[in-house]
């Protein structure tokens, strides 16, 4: 390699880091502000304030969901399995919206401490396989609902 | 060896000769990766015939992702050794995956609309990529907008680089934050999560569309370097009349 190849390439690498560093360390220290939605955990030891819009997400607890007389107003609760949070939500849920199921809540916390969600968003897993392979697995018992779930790992909606 | 490759005119002679042989196997590849995604293969558990979306909208993410990395690539060799054919592959990439990145961000979409329940959030996932579409934008907006060719590829060189850190953003995001968009399914530690019956059908697409970018790069490149020879060989009759 001539000298001024060598020199470029420095001036390339040399380059390159900086901006790489200085992107690492904006998104490393913008930390936990950098949230696409909190966990119930989040929400319930730092609560936003009543005009925040927030989003919390997290997976429906089993045995929370009903609905209202009027037969829209739904209530269920999320939970990131340590901690849960009440939600209301007026309206028609997507279609993957069940127990077990991972979901985001978009709305404003009440003042009682649920959350009155104008969109409710449902999170799917990273598995994907036939019905007929799950009914194998079901028959064979090696299926645990919920376990296959993205959020089986702990959600804790925070930095690496 | 690339040394050698990287001559123009051996680059085009190869071209040639493996063009015809490539454009086949992208459509083999094309006609049995669709029907076998779009068709043949079972619906989802969860998402039922939904989860067909992933056999057009996986790949093309993957694409666009590396087609960049390709494009940051050639530009340092372009930007150091100041290679001739490294600027005008970049070059010739960076349409090819802008069109890729904007379908995944497309078919994402229409995917989101059933499944999530919403078109488009400013998601880590979603954000970062449509930040990548906006790298390639900008990318193709310098070449057009300087004139002299050998100050535009240094130029879009620089842009290409540091839009690089960008790519694992988009690959990471998922981990890093919290986001609506699920995990990776097949580029991931501990293997795939997607059971054969899925995961073959759509490994059978990202290689259809891997020969498309291999068959159309090449194409065009081969065009790149027939217009610089024109453009050189006006300047020469320019010079002598």
């Amino acid at each position: 390699m001539t000298p001024r190849k060598k020199r470029r390439l420095w001036l390339v690498g040399a380059g390159f880091a900086c901006v790489a560093g200085a992107t690492a360390l904006i998104l490393t220290f913008l930390g936990d502000q950098l949230v696409f939605f909190l966990s119930p955990s989040q929400m319930l030891t730092a609560p936003p304030g009543p005009q925040q819009a927030i989003r919390v997400g997290g997976l429906v607890e089993t045995g929370s969901v009903y609905k209202d007389a009027d037969g829209l107003t739904l209530h269920f609760k999320v939970t990131d399995l340590k901690a849960s949070v009440p939600v209301t939500f007026r309206g028609l849920p997507p279609t993957l919206f069940r127990e077990g199921q991972g979901v985001v809540a978009e709305g404003r916390r009440q003042p009682d401490g649920t959350v009155l969600a104008t969109n409710v968003l449902a999170k799917h897993d990273e598995t994907y396989m036939p019905r007929e392979v799950v009914e194998a697995l079901k028959a064979s018992g090696r299926w645990q609902e919920g376990a296959a779930m993205p959020d089986a790992r702990p959600m804790t909606g925070s930095t690496p | 060896m690339f040394t050698r490759l990287a001559n123009p005119a051996r680059f085009l002679g190869l071209a040639d000769r493996l063009l015809p042989w490539l454009a086949g196997a992208t459509v083999l590849a094309f006609a049995g990766g669709l029907a076998w995604g779009l068709v043949l293969s079972p619906p989802d558990y969860q998402q039922g015939d939904t989860v067909r979306i992933m056999y057009v909208h996986v790949p093309a993410a993957w694409l666009a992702l590396s087609i960049y990395l390709f494009m940051a690539a050639a530009s340092v060799v372009g930007l150091v050794w100041k290679h001739p054919l490294a600027d005008l592959a970049a070059k010739s990439a960076a349409p090819i995956g802008a069109a890729f990145c904007l379908i995944a961000l497309v078919t994402g979409s229409l995917w989101g609309a059933p499944m999530w329940g919403a078109w488009w959030r400013w998601d880590p996932r979603l954000t970062s990529m449509l930040v990548l579409f906006f790298l390639y934008l900008g990318y193709l907006a310098l070449w057009a907008a300087i004139e002299a060719p050998d100050k535009a590829a240094q130029a879009a060189a620089i842009l290409a680089i540091v839009g690089a850190v960008n790519v694992p953003i988009v690959k990471f995001s998922v981990d890093w934050w919290s986001s609506l968009h699920q995990p990776a399914s097949v580029m991931r530690m501990g293997g795939p999560t997607i059971d054969p019956s899925i995961l073959w059908p759509l490994l059978l697409n990202a290689a259809a569309f891997h020969l498309y970018v291999a068959t159309v790069l090449i194409w065009r490149l081969k065009a790149e370097l027939i217009g610089r020879r024109l453009r050189a060989l006006g300047l020469a009759i320019a010079e002598q009349t």
